[in-house]
Formats: structure tokens, sequence, C-alpha cells
């Protein structure tokens, strides 16, 4: 932030006079600002995408009546939203009612700060990249379980002790599984684990396909990913035909908004993140996008980058559409006599992979082979 | 690992929560009153009466005849099932001689009504469990047999087809190569949804083992059928009491197997259904090859008064069965009719089946049940 | 097994307390008891091993004009035959001894018929109103039923 403020100001000498920390504001302010645009243009349209998905599985048409192709669709949903009447129920915990949406509309947008999304697009390279993405959706917990609580419903209460226990027990296979990548990179940052991925042409370079192990990974880190964000198979939070909305039940207009682009938000930090630390983020496969001039190299790198976010969303969707929901216990028994296990034998396989190989995955042990 | 806390220091309070009228899962308005510990069901006492509307009182007020669209209120996924079970127990009670046309007309649409009925089940109940496409498939093929039977009697839902003496109208032409087309359509389609979702892991995980009825129970608690036969009893009143011309109609009777945890679990009942559509199937093959020419109205009496008796007549419906206890004091209105559904008698075992279970597994068991709230409160 | 040597095993075991045995007109027979004894009878019904009536299909009230009845009809699926088991009750204070030992599935219909008729059954571990509320009072399928014209203030 500071060398593109410095860079501006050496660009425009008419803000000479203005202070660095202003300018750094107010570039941190726009940039926060399209990430905003960006995480709610993502929160409509891909519920508009999450329907026509599920229409055409369900053998059904989908959105097809507010605009071409019922694209308008989302607008639509969202006016309605905000127009609301907003009800807060009567003996519900007033702060904590209204608080809720808000803490986990910042668990998971927060998340956006450090999110690759091109060679020099991403809002602050932060060097504890994953390690802070990991704490902040965090905050999620607390906001569900403050909606279960202060809605004064015990269908409520009940989704929201459900959706803790289960967030909760996810994170640790979420954490395990992101870090062969880091262990890779040899750094925590997003953009240097996007960077050690850029090695070999093509898809090569890739994390997928360093070792096996990271090649598991990558499928442990997108179950456990599908259970952070509360999708089924692991939708027992809000498993509608159960508890009817789960924790969101009282919810309604913005608030409910609130908690329905959070969802939207987290699963494409999910997504993101396997993207960024096993398909090789913003790489393009058969080019190299920094080398080109700047501009293009970065529009190119953003193409790549979300392309690859969005298709992964959309298995997230396909997943959510064909596979029933389990029940909390064995929801429980899948993360903890299953999921850690293999994530902490998959980080101890790479690790002795990275020692035995000295860093070198399989594409690059066939590299090392041809060019000597 | 022993916690540091001495259990009993720890406060813990049965929660009491309210399931229904109004819930997505309880296939009507049933209310359950859950006591649970956590997650873990205590008592769960099924509330009905939601949907009393008196039908056994409007019976003894109107005639014979007029009662037939109440019929289809009785439960009307299988509107069709129900109307032929009043009409064969009233035709039973006043001995009269249905045309065999018309018989065989009754049990084709009573059949796809199986058969559709059979298909809301397996849609719901995997909609209840969280797999939110089957429900369309099923859908898809049930607005097939709708079209059939719209072209039949001219309704989706309430047909009142049915009438004391035969059926209120022949079929129309191309009725039965419209059948034939369905059954070849639909034959394949029960592989698709067992490969699709009848052995998916997570759903069986969901239903082996759960609620498990064993056999003695079942037909203690009066469970009937594909709940009793779920549980291992071969009992099936097409084949062991038979009524119109189904003794002339070759099928087999599907019991639960325990083919993935305990017999008498929610599985089998779930699978029972499933081989039941195949056999449903098959039954309407024959029929359609076998249906012969001829009447299909017997000749009744306008005003019809059968002799004084009392008759208890009872078919397989696809919940259970229905039975009819008529008592007749020789005017043309029933003395006392009383009906006997297959649901409310299944509902008596709901509290003794769920306790110990999850609250997950409640919604398993109103599924595998496959009850409907009109037969239950008449 | 004939309805007729059944009454006659009835009435072998329990003497006064088989009234009679109804079959014309009457699908399937049934034997009249006397209200108290049912339970006894009903148990002998399931337990004996040439008649092994296990399924209760059936229990309802019945409003003869000038008494009321509780019919039962039963089913043997290891004999596959039936029999109907009836107790004519008198107008004031119907009661007789519940079955619901003897079949659990009597339970939910013998709710139902003390719901709609009054009749009482004495020993049920549950008889509670089940198709109408709690609070409603009367019992609609008697033939003198009067509808009531509110129901907490609202016009029936």
């Amino acid at each position: 932030m500071e060398v593109l403020a410095r860079s501006l100001i050496s660009a425009f000498p008419v803000i000479s006079g203005v202070p660095l920390w202003a300018v750094t504001l107010l570039i941190m302010v726009v940039v926060a600002a399209i990430l905003l645009v960006f995480f709610l243009t993502f929160g409509g349209l891909g519920s508009y995408v999450l329907r026509k998905v599920a229409g055409d599985i369900q053998v059904r048409i989908g959105p097809n009546r507010v605009g071409p192709y019922g694209i308008l669709q989302f607008l639509a949903d969202g006016a309605k939203l905000i127009l609301k009447e907003d009800i807060i129920p009567a003996k519900a915990d007033r702060f904590l009612f209204v608080l809720a949406p808000y803490l986990v509309f910042i668990g998971s947008f927060s998340a956006f700060v450090v999110v690759p999304f091109g060679v020099g697009l991403i809002a602050a390279d932060l060097n504890i990249g994953v390690y802070y993405v990991m704490a902040v959706t965090s905050l999620v917990v607390i906001g569900i379980l403050m909606a279960g609580w202060a809605s004064n419903n015990k269908w409520a209460l009940l989704g929201g002790m459900r959706a803790v226990a289960q967030i909760v027990s996810y994170e640790i296979p979420v954490a395990m599984a992101l870090l062969p990548a880091v262990l890779i990179a040899g750094s925590l940052s997003l953009q240097d684990i996007v960077r050690s991925q850029g090695g070999l042409v093509g898809i090569f370079g890739w994390n997928l396909f360093h070792n096996p192990f990271t090649f598991f990974s990558f499928f442990l880190y997108l179950t456990a990913g599908q259970a952070e964000t509360n999708q089924t198979p692991f939708d027992l939070p809000e498993a509608e035909s159960e508890l009817v909305s789960g924790y969101n039940v009282e919810y309604s207009g913005i608030r409910y908004a609130f908690f329905f682009l959070a969802e939207f938000g987290d699963m494409f930090v999910v997504a993101a993140l396997a993207s960024a630390c096993f398909l090789g983020g913003w790489h393009v496969p058969f080019f190299r996008a920094e080398a080109l001039p700047s501009l293009w190299g970065n529009l190119l790198s953003l193409g790549a980058f979300l392309a690859k976010a969005f298709g992964l969303v959309l298995v997230m969707m396909w997943v959510r559409w064909t596979l029933p929901r389990l029940r909390v216990d064995q929801l429980m028994r899948m993360s903890w006599k299953y999921l850690v296990p293999l994530t902490f034998v998959n980080l101890l396989g790479v690790s002795l992979w990275l020692l035995v190989f000295k860093g070198k995955g399989i594409p690059q042990l066939i590299a090392s082979i041809f060019t000597g | 690992m022993k916690p540091n806390v001495p259990v009993e220091a720890l406060h813990t309070q049965e929660m009491l929560i309210n399931m229904g009228p109004q819930h997505p899962s309880t296939h009507g308005v049933l209310r359950v009153i859950l006591r649970t510990d956590g997650e873990v069901v205590v008592n769960a006492r099924p509330d009905v009466g939601y949907l009393h509307r008196g039908l056994e009182k409007i019976g003894e007020r109107v005639t014979y005849a007029q009662f037939m669209p109440f019929t289809d209120r009785l439960d009307y996924l299988a509107a069709m099932n129900c109307n032929c079970a009043w009409a064969w127990a009233v035709e039973n009670l006043a001995g009269i001689e249905v045309p065999e046309r018309a018989e065989y007309i009754r049990v084709i649409v009573c059949e796809l009504n199986r058969i559709s009925s059979h298909l809301i089940a397996f849609g719901s109940f995997t909609a209840d469990m969280g797999a939110f496409t089957p429900f369309l498939y099923s859908i898809r093929e049930r607005e097939k047999v709708n079209d059939l039977f719209e072209a039949a009697c001219g309704n989706r839902l309430t047909y009142n087809y049915a009438r004391v003496g035969g059926v209120s109208a022949d079929l129309p032409q191309g009725f039965l190569e419209k059948t034939k087309e369905f059954l070849d359509y639909f034959e394949p389609k029960i592989d698709e949804y067992n490969n699709l979702i009848s052995y998916n892991k997570i759903f069986v995980h969901r239903l082996a083992n759960v609620a498990a009825i064993s056999a003695d129970n079942a037909v203690a608690y009066g469970l009937t059928g594909p709940n009793l036969r779920g549980s291992g009893v071969s009992f099936d009143l097409r084949r062991d009491e038979p009524y119109s011309v189904y003794p002339k109609l070759e099928f087999d009777v599907c019991v639960g197997t325990g083919e993935r945890g305990v017999l008498g679990d929610c599985f089998d009942r779930y699978m029972v259904r499933i081989n039941e559509m195949r056999q449903s199937v098959r039954i309407l093959r024959q029929a359609v090859a076998q249906i012969p020419e001829g009447p299909v109205l017997a000749k009744v009496p306008r005003v019809f008064k059968p002799a004084a008796g009392e008759v208890y007549f009872r078919s397989e419906c696809p919940r259970g069965e229905t039975g009819f206890y008529i008592i007749s004091d020789g005017t043309g209105n029933p003395s006392r009719l009383k009906i006997r559904a297959g649901s409310f008698v299944t509902m008596n075992i709901f509290e003794t089946v769920t306790r110990g279970l999850m609250i997950a597994d409640i919604v398993a068991v109103i599924g595998s049940f496959d009850i409907i709230l009109p037969e239950i409160d008449r | 097994m004939e309805p007729q040597a059944l009454f006659d095993a009835v009435k072998a075991k329990f003497g006064d307390a088989a009234l009679e045995l109804q079959v014309t007109g009457f699908r399937p027979a049934f034997v009249v008891v006397a209200p108290a004894s049912i339970a006894d009878i009903a148990r002998f019904l399931r337990d004996d091993p040439a008649m092994r009536f296990d399924s209760l299909m059936c229990l309802s009230g019945v409003d003869y004009k000038d008494r009321f009845a509780v019919a039962c009809h039963l089913y043997s699926m290891r004999h596959r035959h039936a029999i109907g088991l009836k107790a004519y009750l008198p107008k004031e204070n119907p009661l007789l001894p519940s079955m619901d030992a003897v079949w659990p599935a009597a339970n939910f219909m013998e709710r139902e018929t003390y719901d709609l008729f009054g009749i009482v059954f004495e020993g049920s571990k549950d008889l509670r109103r089940i198709l109408l509320p709690e609070d409603w009072e009367g019992h609609p399928l008697r033939k003198d039923y009067k509808y009531p014209d509110f129901y907490h203030g609202i016009k029936v």
C-alpha cells in the first residue's frame, strides 16, 4: 500500500502536500470498496448460478423470467430483501441479534484481503496470509452462535450449536490440508505460495501434481471446506427439512441477506484458497504472466484465477445438489476420526517427501532428469 | 478421558421442542412434542388431530354414493386406492357383482396410483434427508401418471373415479397404449434411482439401524402395508385376502431383508417401497394385457338401500391397509362408518420406536413410515 | 376356524361372559361378550394356539340408538382367519377394561373411541383425547350430539 501511495504521490504532484497516511488510507478505502463490490456481485450472481445449476441437475429450468435467461433475478431478490420489514422477535436479545449478521459478514469478507487475484492484484500481501485467513474465518463461528442464541428460538439454538461444533471441528482438517502448500512454498504468504508453483510450464508446476500427498490434500481440503461453509452434505446447521433453516430462521430482510452473502463469500474464499494453494493460483498455463506488461499480465492472471476459483465453486454447488445430508454424530465422527488423522498423516508425508527429495515434486524431478 | 468437573455438578436440562404442526418434513400437519437431552431424543410424542374433519360423522349423513368424494380426501396421494376401497366395501356389504372390465380398470388405476404414491414417498423422503434432486425426478415421473389419470377421469389429484358397482366412465381411447409406454419408460428409472441415491453411502448410513422394528412388534402394534413388510413379515392383502381380480395377476410380495442394517430398520421400509413399484409395473403389464371388453358399471338402484348388516372390508393401499367397517340399518345412509387407516395405527408405535434416537433420526422415521395426515385425522 | 367352534371354545373357557354369536349379515362374525371380561377374552384369543389372533385390525365404538358397543376386528397372521369381538355398553357411564396390554395397537384406537364416544377404557396406559382438542366438550360421534355454538369464542 505504502509503495503504491508513494508512486501515486510522485505521479500526481498536485497531491504532494497531502500526508502519506491520508493517501494510503484513501487507497485502502478504494481497494476495500472494489473488493466489496466484487463480494456483492459474486454473492448475487453466485446465487443466480446456484439456482440455474440446481435447475439443471434437477431437470427443471431455474430462474428465467427476470431479465434475459433470468440473469437479473439476483437484483430482484436483493431489492426484495432490502425492502422487507425488519422483524426482531419480541424476546430476542436485541444487541446480539443485530450484531450477529455483521460478525458473520466480517468473518467472511476480511478473508478477501489476502486472496491473490492476479500478479500484482492482492489487497495486502500479508506475510502470514494463510494463518490470517484461518484466524479471521473463525469469527463466523461466534456470529452464528450469537444468531442462534439471540433468536430466542430453540430450533435456532440447536442450529447454532450444531454449526459451532461443525465449524470448529473442521477448522483443523482445513488448516492441516493447507499446510503442505505452505511447506512447499516455505512461506505463509499467499503470493509466495502462488509464485512457488510457477516453475514449470503448463499445469505441471501446480502443487496438485507435486507429490501424491498434496494431491490427496487437495481433496481433503475441498471436503473440509465444504463443511466449513455449511454446504450439503454438511449443511446440518441450516438443514431446511429438519431445522427449518436453523440459526437464521428468525432473520428476515437485510439481516438474512448478510448471512446469505457471507455464505457465498465463504465459498469463494475456500475455492480461492484451494486454487491458490493447489491449482497454481493466477498462473496461466503455458504463459509467463509476470513477464507481460503490467496491465495485460494482471488481467490475464486475474482471468485465470477467477476461472479456477469459479470452477471450484461450481464443483461445490454440484456436490451440494447431489448428496444427502450427514447426521450430526456422523459429521463429527468424519471430522475427528477420519479427516484429522488423514490430514496429519498427509502433513507427515509431505514433510518426509520434501526432506528426501530436497523440495522437488514429481514434475520437477522428471524435468531435472531431462535437463541433466 | 474423564472431565475435571464431576458430572453431577454440570447442570443439564432437557429441552422441550415443538416440531410442527408447520414443519417441512412432517408430511402434513403433524405435531411432535420432543423432549431432548441435547441432540438425543428422550421422548417424542405425536400430537395428531389438526386435520380432523369429522369424516365419519359426515358419512352418517350422506348416502353411500355421496361418500365417494370424501374418500379422495382420505389419502389424497392414493385417492384411487381409497375410492376403490370404499367401492369394494359397499359392494361387499350389498352383494353387488361388478363387471370384470370395471375390476380390471380399478386394478390398473390403483396400481398406477400406488406407483405415484410411492414416488412421492421416495422423493419427499430423500428430500428430507437432504438430497433435493431425486424429488424432482420422481415428480417428473408422477406427472406422466397424472396425465394418464387426467385422461381417464379429468382430475389430477382427487379423482372420484370409482362408483358403487364399477367406475364412473370407461377408459378413453389410447389409454392402454399410453400406459404401456409409461411402463416401458418408467421401469428403467427405478434402477436409476437405486444408482443415484438408494445405495449412496451417506443415505444408507442415515437409515440403516435406525428404528428397527421386529416382526412381532410390527404385528402387535398393528403396522400394515410396506411398514409391516419392511420388518420381514410377508403379508400382503392382495395375495393373502385377495379381492377384485388380483387372483388372476402374478406378483411378488416385497419383504425387507435387512440388507444394509438390522431387519426392520428405516432402510428396509424404504427399499420395500422401491421394490413394490417394480411389482406394480409387473401387475400393470398383466392387467393391461388381460383387460376384457364389457360394461364398466353394474346396475345399482338409484336409491340404494343395502340390507341391514355389518361388514368390515380392507384393501391394500400404499400406506397400509384401509379398512371400512360399515354398519347398515337398511336405510340409504350408513348407520356407522368407521375408517381404519394405515397411517393412524402406524403412529401408535412412533413414541416407542423413537426413544434414544437423534433429532435428525425423527425425520428419517417419519419419512420411512410414509404417513399422511388426512388419513390419520380423518 | 369356524365362528361357531370359536364361540364354543370361548364359552367353554369363560362361561356366561360369552353372550351370543352374530353370524348372518355380519362379515366377519361377531362374538358378543360381557364388557367386564373383554380383556381376558382378548388375551385368550391372542394366546390360544388354535386361534392366535395376534393382530387387531380395527377397534371402533358404535352408537346403536339404545346402547353403545365396542367392536374389535381380530385377525390371525398364523392361521389366516378373522373374527369380531363385540361388547354392548349402557348409554350412561360406558366403561370396559382396556385391551392395550393385549395388543399395543389398541392404544390409539381406544383413545379415538374415548374421544369420539366417551367410552372409558379402564387401565389404559394413556387415555386422552386424540383427534379433538383436549378441552373440547362432548363426544361428537354420539347420535345425540349437539354441536356447541362457540369454542373459545370462535363461532363453530
